[in-house]
């Protein structure tokens, strides 16, 4: 159980960075996930607090103790892979007690602490199967089982539910939470879906092109993203960003205006999440719907606000294809505005 | 394939005829070595007053004897164990060198590093019956003529191994070799625990072709061993012949024919399955 | 292809590597220096001294009349090796592909022969033919045909390609078959629903799937026959008769250890080097274009 700091971490390909410089103080025992798009450094931050990938600038502190320049396998550290990396030809319990054996522990403590890891992850039958034999779900829960019993301070995860089915995604999502409160392990996990970082963070690191865009509690960052790329990521669907105009009687976004919730004036990006648009018929907002996707509990609306721009409505219940070819009136709460820089992306309200 | 594939099958008359066919090609390609087990099977006389029988004697237990114990120049016996000390020795000698050089070059960046692995690529464009002489005054000089180095050495360092072993660890994904760096496994210890163990097949595939390989070399033994007791089965036939119109010991030279044949065939036989994927993943 | 991960460290590879290079500095490239080198002098006749004839050696082997038979011999030689390694085996494949059930046993059968030396291969084929015991050469007797490869020329050529080609046919059988298995069941059958009969299905489909095959098989082939088939032809006919199966590799060894011609033979050496090099750099290709697929 350890604090991991990062300060102001670069990682440099020759002339190209990758990693602009993140800084992040993790809690002991919190679980952070680093959430982005392919590409954008989150796999790269982590393999660089593994030890797989050198620092090129800042410092990295475990435990309170600089762990740049220290090995894998010194900074009290383990990770589950997106691939599991187990040993093809090692069995479940070897695959597990493979790190305690290098450290050289007697063989009965290694077998006792597979055992009890085994118990834990209910791997107690298989312990004698070859990764081949093992179901996706079982290989990830062997590949967490590895890093269990190595009683480390911090967990790294690597995208390691990408593999799985999405109704197994959503049962290990919750084991692998549940686990890491029960052991009070710190953990840094990566991941490009939103609706992981979202159930899983105690705390959300949204990346993008290398940059921290926001670091925040899931909530904090559906309800105040403070970028507009951290607003399109998080949530789904994906939040509408539209050019809009802000004057002093309102914001006014083509021939609908909404109350300004601040005191700002000129061009904005005014953001507006699909689940927060209520029909109405007398709203400001007009919306020529092309298309419905009924998904039972609720049901998105695609189509084209009057400016020609496209826009996406998520509405409770079920409306039918009554609702294609029409024309929707939607309002919103002042509250649910959010508006961009739209040169920087930052929030402005 | 199943029935229900029927259509693109073969069946009937056509399946016959396919299987009698198959049969032709297997009996032709057979009578060879068939003629040569019958040779060593009868008495001299019958085979020099052609024509010579086709269905196999009685003096089987005579002629193996007299090959194995007395031969011609020397017993078959000791060019027997002299061809299997030089198939294992290149087998094995050029498996080791082989995985080590692979396991520098694929996972370590030093450097000379990419031109080492030139240096070594351009080996595979020398065999070695094209640099026969000065090889030769190499071995003449180290003083290896008539011996098992001499024998085993010049062969060794061919790329093709080195090759097959490189392009196996690139399949092994990335994240193993990380996750034993993470359970704290240094280099040789990964070596060791993780990619000696699945590279077991390759090995064992490559053992089949190398072995075979060093068994069946003919002109490199020819040059070097002048001595009678270093020869291999494999030149040595040829020696057995006499020189000028003397009759050959023909059950005798067939017999040590047959004796050659038979480790090189027990092997692939036995390790058939290994061999065939060996041979065609890794001769690509 | 490079890999992401490596471990840090100099001295440990070139520890590593060590074996392989040293091993290959000594008898590879250290003789085949020697080569080109001894192939630039020609030596005195009590071998005391050597003149530097640059590449008088070459001049003279290029002009060499025995040289340039040599040269033809391989070439027919080869193509003749190539073709009856290959055809049959294709043949072979064919048949045991359609045989999926007892395809097994057959090519359990078949791969005997890759296992035999091309020197002992040229021991059972010279005893058949021997012209005093040989039992097919007796019944070509019976037969009317006076088989006598000792002295006939083609003969002797015929006997050497049969002799060469017969282990091979068992190597090129297990790439046919392989790649055969290999050829999609949807791909056959579409053509069968085409209407397609089977020996237009095999022309039109199966052998043009089979082509990178073959081409791998072609150069494995013509290098074999160029540097394999030396036990083959020193058991069975010495090159002879009258040098009509002395190939290039024959030639080298013969002139080299049996007539003493050091630069010569360095001389020939050196041009067997770029031959290999000409054909390695064909198989590569066909490495890159199975890589690139």
């Amino acid at each position: 159980m350890a604090t991991v700091e990062l300060d102001n971490i670069r990682k440099r390909f020759g002339s190209e960075e990758v990693i602009g410089g993140v800084s992040l103080s993790v809690a002991d025992g919190e679980f952070i996930v680093i959430v982005g798009p392919s590409g954008c450094g989150k796999s790269t931050l982590l393999r660089m607090v593994a030890g797989l990938e050198t620092i090129t600038e800042g410092e990295l502190r475990i435990g309170g103790q600089r762990a740049n320049d220290r090995e894998p396998m010194d900074r009290d550290i383990a990770m589950v892979f997106q691939n599991y990396a187990l040993y093809p030809h090692m069995s479940v319990a070897q695959n597990m007690g493979y790190g305690l054996r290098i450290k050289g522990l007697p063989k009965a403590e290694i077998d006792a602490k597979v055992a009890e890891a085994a118990r834990l992850l209910q791997l107690d039958a298989l312990l004698d199967r070859r990764p081949r034999d093992l179901s996706g779900g079982q290989r990830q829960r062997v590949a967490m089982g590895r890093a269990i019993v190595r009683e480390p301070s911090v967990f790294l995860f690597d995208e390691p539910l990408s593999n799985l089915d999405a109704k197994l995604r959503v049962q290990m999502r919750l084991e692998i939470r549940e686990l890491q409160r029960k052991l009070g392990v710190t953990a840094l996990y990566v991941t490009h879906d939103q609706v992981e970082a979202m159930t899983m963070a105690d705390r959300m690191i949204v990346m993008n092109a290398g940059i921290a865009e926001q670091i925040g509690t899931p909530m904090e960052v559906y309800e105040r993203p403070a970028t507009r790329f951290a607003a399109q990521f998080i949530g789904s669907p994906a939040m509408n960003v539209l050019p809009a105009e802000a004057r002093e009687d309102g914001l006014h976004l083509g021939a609908a205006t909404l109350p300004n919730p601040g005191a700002l004036r000129g061009p904005v990006l005014l953001g507006l999440r699909p689940e927060h648009l209520n029909p109405d018929p007398q709203g400001p907002i007009e919306m020529q719907v092309m298309l419905a996707e009924p998904l039972g509990a609720n049901t998105l609306l695609h189509g084209r606000l009057a400016s020609g721009a496209a826009f996406t409505a998520s509405l409770p219940g079920v409306h039918r294809a009554d609702a294609e070819r029409t024309t929707l009136r939607l309002s919103i709460a002042g509250e649910n505005l959010h508006l961009f820089d739209p040169d920087t992306g930052r929030r402005l309200n | 394939m199943s029935t229900s594939s029927g259509m693109v099958e073969r069946h009937g008359a056509g399946l016959w005829l396919t299987h009698v066919g198959m049969i032709a090609g297997v009996l032709v390609i057979f009578f060879p070595i068939w003629l040569a087990f019958v040779a060593s099977t009868v008495t001299q006389p019958e085979i020099v007053r052609p024509p010579m029988p086709l269905w196999p004697g009685d003096r089987l237990v005579e002629n193996y004897t007299a090959a194995l114990f007395s031969g011609v120049n020397v017993p078959v016996a000791v060019m027997l164990m002299n061809s299997l000390v030089m198939a294992m020795g290149i087998a094995v000698g050029k498996i080791i060198i082989s995985l080590l050089s692979a396991f520098a070059i694929v996972y370590f960046r030093f450097p000379g590093r990419n031109l080492f692995f030139w240096l070594i690529f351009l080996t595979l464009m020398l065999p070695v019956e094209v640099r026969i002489l000065p090889t030769y005054e190499v071995i003449a000089g180290f003083g290896m003529l008539n011996s098992y180095s001499g024998l085993i050495f010049p062969l060794i360092a061919s790329a093709t191994a080195t090759f097959l072993f490189r392009q196996f660890y690139m399949t092994v994904p990335d994240e193993l070799a990380e996750a034993a760096r993470v359970d704290g496994a240094r280099p040789m210890r990964f070596f060791r625990d993780i990619l000696l163990p699945m590279s077991r097949t390759n090995i064992a595939a490559l053992f089949v072709i190398l072995f075979i390989y060093g068994w069946n070399q003919y002109l490199w033994p020819l040059l070097i061993t002048t001595d009678p007791s270093m020869n291999t089965i494999v030149m040595g036939i040829k020696q057995m012949f006499p020189s000028g119109d003397d009759v050959a010991d023909w059950p005798v030279i067939m017999a040590t024919s047959i004796l050659a044949m038979i480790p090189p065939v027990l092997v692939v036989i036995s390790m058939q399955k290994l061999f065939i994927r060996g041979l065609v993943d890794s001769e690509k | 292809m490079e890999k992401r991960v490596t471990f840090k460290g100099w001295l440990l590879p070139l520890c590593l590597i060590a074996p392989q290079v040293a091993i290959s500095a000594v008898f590879f490239f250290y003789p085949a220096g020697q080569a080109i080198w001894q192939s630039l002098f020609i030596p005195d006749p009590f071998g005391l001294s050597s003149q530097f004839v640059g590449m008088g050696n070459f001049d003279f082997l290029l002009s060499d009349p025995y040289y340039r038979a040599a040269f033809r011999t391989t070439a027919i030689f080869s193509a003749l090796v190539t073709l009856a390694a290959m055809v049959p085996a294709l043949f072979l494949a064919v048949m045991a592909d359609r045989l999926v059930k007892s395809a097994g046993a057959y090519r359990t059968l078949l791969i005997w022969p890759y296992a035999v030396a091309p020197a002992v291969a040229g021991v059972l084929w010279m005893f058949m033919f021997n012209t005093r015991v040989g039992v097919v050469a007796w019944y070509l007797g019976q037969l009317g045909y006076d088989w006598n490869h000792v002295l006939n020329g083609q003969e002797a050529m015929g006997l050497v390609v049969v002799a060469s080609a017969w282990g091979r046919i068992s190597y090129n059988f297990l790439f046919f078959f392989a790649a055969l298995q290999a050829v999609p069941r949807s791909v056959i059958e579409a053509a069968a629903i085409d209407g397609a009969r089977f020996w237009r299905r095999f022309f039109t489909i199966v052998l043009p799937l089979l082509s990178p095959t073959t081409f791998f098989l072609l150069v494995v082939n013509i290098v074999y026959a160029f540097f394999e088939t030396f036990g083959v032809i020193h058991t069975i006919t010495a090159g002879g008769p009258q040098q009509a199966t002395t190939i290039l590799v024959y030639k080298v060894y013969a002139d080299g250890f049996v007539g003493q011609d050091l630069g010569s033979s360095a001389a020939q050496s050196v041009i067997l080097l770029l031959v290999v090099g000409v054909l390695t750099v064909l198989q590569f290709k066909y490495i890159e274009k199975r890589v690139h697929y």
